[in-house]
Parts: C-alpha cells; sequence; structure tokens
C-alpha cells in the first residue's frame, strides 16, 4: 500500500486534500483501451461496415437478391452492370453477399448472446451455490462438453432437420457448455472473496448477493470470453448452411451460397470463394476484436 | 478502551448490564477432508466444543496461533458458515427456534475482515459498498445513502471526497475505515474483528484503533478483538481468550492473563513476545515438538505433546476450562484441584 | 498421482454414459415418431417388429435406454438404413479414414506450428514475429471449409497439380504410400492443418515470451549459460502445456473434420454423417456419433494422464 500517510480519525481528511482523478467507470476504460488499438479499430469498422451495408441491403443493393436469370448465369467479376458476377442461377452476387450479411452475421452472433445468458446463468449458480448445485449442474454441462463442438452442431441440427431455428438451438447448445464453464469458474472465485462474505453477513439473500456483488465481477470476464466465440459461431453456422443444415435456398446466406457455387468451382472458380471471403472477413474482424478486448480487461487490474 | 460502560442507557438493551450480549455454548466445527476420489476420509476439528460470553461494552481479544480456530468461530458467530452444533445466544434471544431470525443477528452483529482490498467489492464505490446492507434491510435508497454519508463522517473520511471513489483509489488505511463504516451502518450492537488491523502499516494501525475505541464510546460497541499481534490485544482488550486447535485453553481479564498466565500455552506465546527484536514477534510459538495436527489431535489435553508438564493424565482425559481465580479459567490439570496432575492442588476435601 | 489418474479414470465413466444418452435422446428428438425414424420408408412388418423388438419402443423410456445401451456396450449399434449394413461395419472403415486425414493434419501443424511459435517468440525482429501471428490468426479465423475450396480452385483448378476431391485408389485397395494415395491426401490435411496450426503457433509464441521473461531465464542468462541451453530449458518448461493443447486439437480435428471431408468427398466419418443426415439414417447417425464421441474423450482423457505424468506441476492428489 502506498499510502503511509493517513487521516487523522474523525477530524477529517481536507488538509493533504488528494487530486480527484475521474477514472470513470470499468467498461468506459475498456472502450477507451480497444478503442486506442488500431487494429482493433480497424476490425470495428469493417464490422460495421459489413452490419450496416446488411442492414441497409434493400437500399444499397444494385439488384434484386432473388432475381434469376438464365441467360446470365455465372458471369464474373467486373461483368458490365454486375460488379462481383452472378451465381449459378444468375442472380447479382454483390446483392446476395450484401443481403447473406443479414442471416449469417445474426445466426453468428445470436446463439452466442443466447448461450452467454443461459451458460452463464448456469455457470454462476453453479459456482455461487457450489457442492451438489455445483455437481448437478456442470456434470450435465460436462457431458455436452464431450462432445466435438463441430460435431455436436451437425449431429443436432441433423436430428432436429434442416432450418435456421434448429440451426440456432444447435449452436446455442454447442455453446453453453464452455461458457457455463468459464463462468463457473470465476464465479467460485469471485464467491469465496471476502466482500461476498461481508454480503453475506449483512444478511442480503443469495439472488440479491449475485445481482449486485457477483454479476458485476463475473459479467466482464465472460462477455470477453463469449466474444472470443463469435468468431467460431460464424464459422460453424455457416457450416451448418453449407451443408444444407441451415439457411435453406433461395435465402441469401453466405454459408448456403458457398454450397451452391461449389458444383461450379471449376467453371467460375472466383464467384464460388467469394462468399467465403465475407465469411473470413468476418470471423477475423471479431477475432481480433475479442483478443484487444481480452487485453483491455486485463490492463485494469 | 479498558473502561466498559453500562449500557442502561441504550434502548436495545434487554437483558440489563449483567446479561452478556454474547453467549456462545459448545460450538463445534468439523471440515470434511476428502480424497482423491471424493470421499470424506477424514476430520479437521477446527473449532471443537468452544463456548464462551462476551459482557456488554467489553473488548474481548481472541489470540492464538494461526489454524487454532480463532477466524473459524468468527465466521460461524457471523453464521457464515453453519456450525455443526452448539448454540449462540445474543442478549437472551437464541438464534432460530423461536428466538430471533438470522436477519436480527446480523443487524446486530457485524464483522471487519483482515484484507480490506478483498472484502470490498472492486466494483462498488465506498458509498454504494456501505448502503448496501442497509438497502438488504429495507432501506430506501436515498436514505440508504445518507447514512452511508454518515457512516464515512463517523470513520473520519470526507464523504466529498470518498463517496464515489473505488476501492483501487484508496489507500490500505482508508479502505480499512471503509470497511469499519460498512461494519457500523447498520448501527450493530456487537463488532467482530477479524484480524482488522493486522494488515495495516504501524503508524496507520494506531489511527485506525484509535477510531474503533472512539466508535466503540459513541455506539456503545461490543467488540470481539481477534488478532495474532500480543501487544495490540493487550492494549485494547478487557478480557483475553486465547485458543489452541480448537480448543478455548484459558479466558480471563486482560492483566491476569498478561501477567499470570496459568495455562503453560499461553505463558509459551507470551514467551515469544517478550523479544525485544520486533522481527521475533510473530505468530510462531517456541515450544519443542511438532504441531499436532488437527485431523487427529493428542487425546487428552491437546496441548500435552509441546507441554513441559505433561504427565499421564494430560493424556488420560480431558481438562475441562476451570475456574483458577475470579473471573479467571484455564484448562490445564496442573492448575485444576484434584485433577490428579502431580502439580495441582489436591482437593481439599477428598474423600 | 496414480489415485489421481484413478479419480480421471472413473470421472469418465458418467461423461461416457451422458454421451450414450444424449445420443440415444437423438431418435426420440427427431421429428416424427421414433419407429419411423429408424426405419425405411418401405419397410416390411418383420423389419418394423424387428426394430421394435430391439429398441424396446413400447417400453418406458428408461428401459428402452438401458435396452439400447446393453446393444451398444456389445458393439451392436443397429442397421444403417440406408445400406442394410451393421452400423459398426459402415462407421469403423470411416474412423480409420478420418483417423488417417487427422493424423496427418496434426503431424504437419505440429511441426509447422511448433516452428513458426518459436520462431516468433524468439525473434528480435518485429516483422517476423508480426507476420507470424498475423498467419496464425488467419489459421485461426478462416473458415476451413471455404480454405478447402481455395485450395482446390488453386491447385486442382489452376494448376491441376493435385486431385480435387475423393480418396484416390485407397479408397478401394489398402493404402501404400504411393504419390496416387498421397496426393489425394495432400489438400485435405492441409486444410485441416491450418486451425491447429494457428492455435498452436500462438500458444506456443505465447509460452516462449512468457518463459523467457520468467526470472530463472534471466538467472540461467546471467550465469553466462549459452542460447542452446537456455532453448532447452525453456521447451522442458513449455512442453507440457502445448502437449496438451496439442491432444485437444487433434481430438476436435477428428470430430471436426465433417466440412472439410465434405468439401474433398473424403470418405471418412464425416462424409458418413453426411449420408446420414441426408437419407435421414438415425441408426448410423447414432452408432458414428458415438464412436467420435468417445475417441473424443478417451483423447482428452490420455492428454489429461500424460500431462499429469510428465508434468511435476499438475501433480494433483
Amino acid at each position: 500500500m502506498s499510502a503511509t500517510v493517513e487521516t487523522s480519525p474523525v477530524a477529517a481528511a481536507p488538509r493533504a486534500t488528494p487530486k480527484r482523478r475521474r477514472t470513470g467507470g470499468f467498461w468506459r476504460r475498456v472502450a477507451r483501451h480497444v478503442m486506442r488499438d488500431k487494429l482493433a479499430l480497424l476490425c470495428t469498422v469493417i464490422l460495421a461496415l459489413i452490419a450496416l451495408s446488411a442492414i441497409f441491403a434493400p437500399w444499397i443493393a444494385p439488384a434484386d437478391p432473388y432475381k434469376t436469370s438464365m441467360m446470365r448465369r455465372l458471369l464474373p467479376p467486373l461483368s458490365p452492370g454486375y460488379i462481383l458476377g452472378t451465381d449459378e442461377l444468375g442472380r447479382d452476387m454483390l446483392s446476395r453477399l450484401l443481403y447473406g450479411g443479414r442471416v449469417s452475421l445474426a445466426m453468428g452472433i445470436s446463439p452466442v448472446i443466447l448461450a452467454t445468458l443461459i451458460g452463464g446463468a448456469l455457470g454462476v449458480t453453479a459456482g455461487y451455490f457450489g457442492r451438489h448445485v455445483n455437481m448437478a449442474i456442470m456434470r450435465v454441462v460436462d457431458v455436452f462438453y464431450a462432445f466435438p463442438s463441430v460435431l455436436l452442431a451437425v449431429a443436432m441440427a441433423g436430428v432436429l432437420g434442416a432450418g435456421l431455428f434448429n440451426s440456432l438451438i444447435s449452436l446455442t447448445l454447442v455453446f453453453i457448455p464452455p461458457i457455463a464453464r468459464v463462468a463457473e469458474a470465476v464465479t467460485t472465485q469471485v464467491r469465496n472473496q471476502d466482500y461476498v462474505e461481508a454480503a453475506r453477513a449483512t444478511g442480503a439473500s443469495a439472488p440479491r448477493i449475485i445481482v449486485q456483488h457477483v454479476l458485476a465481477n463475473v459479467t466482464g470476464p465472460i462477455m470477453t470470453y463469449a466474444s472470443s466465440l463469435v468468431s467460431i459461431a460464424i464459422i460453424i453456422s455457416s457450416g451448418l448452411s453449407f451443408l444444407g443444415l441451415g439457411a435453406a435456398p433461395p435465402i441469401a446466406d453466405w454459408g448456403l451460397m458457398l454450397n451452391t457455387l461449389r458444383q461450379a468451382i471449376y467453371v467460375a472458380p472466383i464467384n464460388a470463394v467469394l462468399p467465403g471471403v465475407m465469411i473470413f472477413a468476418a470471423s477475423v474482424s471479431f477475432n481480433l476484436l475479442s483478443d484487444s478486448l481480452r487485453t483491455a480487461m486485463d490492463v485494469r487490474a | 478502551m479498558t473502561d466498559t460502560h453500562p449500557s442502561d442507557t441504550d434502548p436495545r438493551d434487554r437483558g440489563g448490564p449483567r446479561q452478556p450480549i454474547l453467549s456462545v455454548r459448545d460450538l463445534k466445527k468439523y471440515f470434511p477432508l476428502r480424497g482423491p476420489l471424493g470421499t470424506i476420509n477424514a476430520h479437521v476439528q477446527a473449532v471443537d466444543g468452544v463456548s464462551f460470553d462476551v459482557m456488554k461494552g467489553e473488548t474481548l481479544g481472541v489470540v492464538g496461533e494461526s489454524g487454532c480456530g480463532k477466524s473459524t468461530t468468527a465466521r460461524l458467530l457471523m453464521r457464515l458458515i453453519e456450525p455443526d452444533a452448539g448454540s449462540v445466544v445474543l442478549d437472551g434471544d437464541p438464534i432460530g427456534h423461536g428466538g430471533i431470525t438470522l436477519r436480527e443477528l446480523r443487524r446486530n452483529m457485524q464483522m471487519v475482515f483482515q484484507d480490506s482490498y478483498a472484502s470490498l467489492n472492486p466494483r462498488h464505490t465506498a458509498t454504494e459498498e456501505i448502503s448496501f446492507g442497509l438497502r438488504v434491510h429495507g432501506i430506501p435508497a436515498a436514505k440508504a445513502r445518507e447514512q452511508a454519508l454518515s457512516s464515512l463522517r463517523l470513520v473520519g473520511l470526507d464523504p466529498t471526497l470518498f463517496a464515489d471513489r473505488y476501492p483501487h483509489e484508496m489507500s490500505g488505511g482508508q479502505r480499512q475505515r471503509v470497511n469499519v463504516a460498512r461494519g457500523i451502518a447498520l448501527n450493530p450492537r456487537l463488532l467482530i474483528l477479524d484480524e482488522s488491523v493486522s494488515a495495516l502499516d504501524k503508524s496507520v494501525q494506531a489511527q485506525v484503533l484509535n477510531l474503533l475505541a472512539e466508535l466503540k464510546q459513541r455506539l456503545n460497541l461490543t467488540y470481539i478483538f481477534i488478532s495474532h499481534d500480543l501487544n495490540v490485544v493487550h492494549h485494547v482488550s478487557d478480557r483475553v481468550l486465547v485458543m489452541y486447535l480448537g480448543k478455548v485453553v484459558e479466558l480471563g481479564p486482560v492483566d491476569r492473563i498478561y501477567r499470570a498466565a496459568a495455562h503453560p500455552y499461553t505463558r509459551a506465546l507470551f514467551a515469544s513476545r517478550l523479544s525485544m527484536n520486533p522481527a521475533l514477534r510473530v505468530e510462531a510459538v517456541p515450544l519443542s515438538g511438532d504441531p499436532p495436527n488437527p485431523v487427529r489431535p493428542p487425546s487428552g489435553c491437546r496441548f500435552r505433546t509441546r507441554c513441559a508438564m505433561a504427565e499421564a493424565i494430560c493424556a488420560a482425559a480431558e481438562p475441562m476450562l476451570s475456574s483458577v481465580a475470579d473471573a479467571h479459567q484455564a484448562a490445564c490439570h496442573a492448575v485444576i484441584p484434584g485433577s490428579g496432575h502431580s502439580q495441582a492442588e489436591a482437593l481439599a476435601h477428598a474423600a | 498421482m496414480h489415485l489421481y489418474i484413478l479419480r480421471r479414470l472413473l470421472y469418465t465413466v458418467p461423461i461416457i454414459i451422458g454421451v450414450t444418452i444424449v445420443c440415444f435422446s437423438f431418435i426420440h428428438l427427431a421429428p416424427g415418431d421414433p419407429i419411423s425414424a429408424v426405419l425405411p420408408e418401405n419397410a416390411s412388418t418383420e423389419l418394423m417388429e424387428e426394430i421394435k423388438a430391439a429398441y424396446g419402443l413400447d417400453k418406458p423410456l428408461p428401459i428402452q435406454y438401458l435396452k439400447w445401451l446393453m446393444h451398444v456396450a456389445g458393439g451392436d449399434f443397429g442397421t444403417s438404413i440406408m445400406t442394410r449394413r451393421s452400423v459398426v461395419s459402415e462407421v469403423l472403415p470411416a474412423v480409420g479414414k478420418t483417423a488417417l486425414l487427422a493424423i496427418t493434419a496434426i503431424t504437419i501443424s505440429f511441426a509447422l506450428g511448433i516452428t513458426l511459435g518459436l520462431l516468433a517468440g524468439f525473434s528480435d525482429r518485429r516483422v517476423t514475429d508480426r507476420s507470424i501471428t498475423a498467419f496464425a490468426v488467419v489459421g485461426i479465423s478462416v473458415p476451413h471449409y471455404w480454405l478447402g475450396m481455395v485450395l482446390v480452385v488453386i491447385f486442382a483448378v489452376q494448376f491441376q497439380a493435385l486431385p480435387a476431391t475423393g480418396m484416390g485408389p485407397a479408397g478401394t485397395h489398402v493404402w501404400d504410400f504411393g504419390w496416387k494415395d498421397l496426393s489425394h491426401l495432400v489438400l485435405p490435411a492441409l486444410t485441416l492443418a491450418m486451425i491447429p496450426t494457428g492455435v498452436l503457433a500462438r500458444s506456443v509464441r505465447a509460452m516462449v515470451a512468457e518463459v523467457r521473461r520468467q526470472e530463472f531465464v534471466q538467472t540461467l542468462k546471467g550465469k553466462g549459460l549459452r542460447r542452446p541451453r537456455i532453448f532447452l530449458h525453456i521447451v522442458k518448461n513449455a512442453a507440457p502445456p502445448i502437449l496438451a493443447i496439442m491432444g485437444l486439437q487433434f481430438a476436435q480435428l477428428l470430430g471436426g473434420s465433417i466440412l472439410v471431408e465434405t468439401v474433398f468427398a473424403w470418405p471418412g466419418t464425416g462424409f458418413l454423417l453426411n449420408a446420414a443426415i441426408a437419407t435421414r439414417d438415425l441408426p448410423l447417425l447414432q452408432g458414428t456419433v458415438i464412436v467420435l464421441a468417445t475417441f473424443f474423450v478417451l483423447t482428452n482423457l490420455a492428454v489429461d494422464i500424460l500431462q499429469t505424468a510428465i508434468d511435476p506441476r499438475v501433480r494433483r492428489t
């Protein structure tokens, strides 16, 4: 402890008035740190561009993403009127890629959000109450953790049947166990801190302590970890569509586009590979952003 | 803070000054030890049949080596861990079973921990931290904040400077003041100070001790003061309780304990303090022999394996805490008349 | 330590039972009633009765499960609807082919990932470190099925140097390590190696940096130890966690090769799963998932035990 100069008791303190430096809230400090990281800033810009162009696709897309044309199938990029060419049914690639961001991003982000809520709740409950509650919850979680993630997603989606909703369920199920494990670990750590004991000593109920003392200290680590899963979620969810288990034709979705264009890989290799560039860009950006977030969280300590 | 204050003016008082504020009887806590396969292999007898009274307005010092059960006792009193057996009576009211609720117990009894940093939520400002307990007990937010600010003032922290500070923006002493403020915010009658000043620098320690003495007068508090620092305990306590391996071995007025300790363990403990070298004034007791395993404590008297006066009777029977003088008790066969120990007086009217 | 291993072994049993429960629930999770879920559409009445009896579908769920579990424990995963052959005879060869792919991939990524990681960790040149780190990030974030397609476009379509799909002659005869066989392995193995390479390179780099900062390395330097000796010390400290990461990655590859196998039409478990899903062949799906998940659990177990054995610090009692 640095301060050996103590204010005298009762007779208050203003004698060595310490400079009141406003450090701001925790999250503001983290945000500031992330924004100072140039790479993270670039990723934010890329993601914002992808997201905005997906949201505003109806206004910026040059063509109708669902209008087929047998005459103009698989036009190479930079063809007149079709900047990125056309797909196997003659639909404008650029428009489909812009629209595709809607499903692909939503399917990448929403399972992680759902899994964070469910897995976080499970993990915090297990960690806070410990003992038998912990055993009961974590053993079930461990069972689902015992499947390779891609296998579990594919098998579940395969069993439930193709479709976006089923693939959302499968992906959520895949991400609950790892998040629950992280949540359990950090909660157990926080739970044994003296300040939680002190809160218990006031006579506060468990829900109250969890909400006011535990959550504030575990959401950071849990969310940092969850953010690192978004990149994987985008890859796996597009992968499900690529296998024909996610979005159904003719929906514009990057994974599904990869699937249908795969047949044309010899004829129009560039077109076939284009949707993957979008998946890749989104995934890399999320990955780097989450890295930056993690360092930012570490710095505060 | 040696002058005990009769609490005749305190409206919270129920049983009168003669009734102990806290009566602890036969408190027990055994922690299970699990083997690698998750089976319970043995128990650590952390607290084993501890009984004592705390009188209104006094400061009861609790001393002993680390691991003797001091902190476990504190946590048991606060019911932060459930006791396996024993009863706690607060000013005539038992806890539960028709007595007062756990909530009421905790409003009357608060605790200040050793680690000033770990015991404050890093995401709460001083005011938030202090008002949390008040909110728990149903005080509306605005009023809780107001009371929190006055608690801050009471512990000598200017609210305009400290109200919105986070723990990492304060020094160790300031943080511990916030902890004390949180402890007194609920207007408790009893404050357990578990090594509360041990981690502070000497000069800061003295200031916090002065603050505690002043608060005690002003708020009509009773303290249980747990510490391994015998000098501090001597300075603040009215009575002293000595623990060894989960048991009370001696209990008495501070001057008796410090001048004429009856138990050989207490004497050994104080022998270490007499050193003029401050570096030697630590918890280590200059005793011969290994400290016994709390899982399988020695039969009879638990101290006998390290005691120079041990005899056959010490292994055969456990010495009860018995009166050796006015208000002074010890659990040693050598001072219990008629125990059979060679140094004990024979019973005057032995049949 | 032996007790720890025993405990770890015992702990694996409920996990595997849990895995079988999840797999068992597949036939009840599937849309439609469980009988038609496990039967071909044009099933004869005898086959229907046979299946009903085998699954005990008229009995309460726990009995059904136990009955099914007995069969599974005896190596009987039922009959594939698609091929009418026993599921085991379909799954085992496929597992072999997936394992070939996964082992090749993990070997490549081991060599590549560790080399790159060490290079980045020890290099005092910013450029080397930066570019390797960037490569690792790409490796982790790239959708590997897409990478497979890109490699096909480059090496099969553009240069026509390597076959785009299939396992080549090895699909029909014994693997002989001739170029014909190997050439089919190159692209899928490289694709599959990408993620573990990225993970390993990153971890090795981080670990080297970490160990280099530690006091004992500074002490060794102070003692005037030469670089190679210091290197040896660092390797000794970094080996156990690296090994663990590799094991976990290998386990993930076994189950995660589905997408890559689809791209390259590699006739392994992924291919089998795809076919099972496409034809709604639930017994085949169940069998494949159980076998893969069990492999996954056992690999993790092996990694844990090995790590306990070689790393004195993890000696949990």
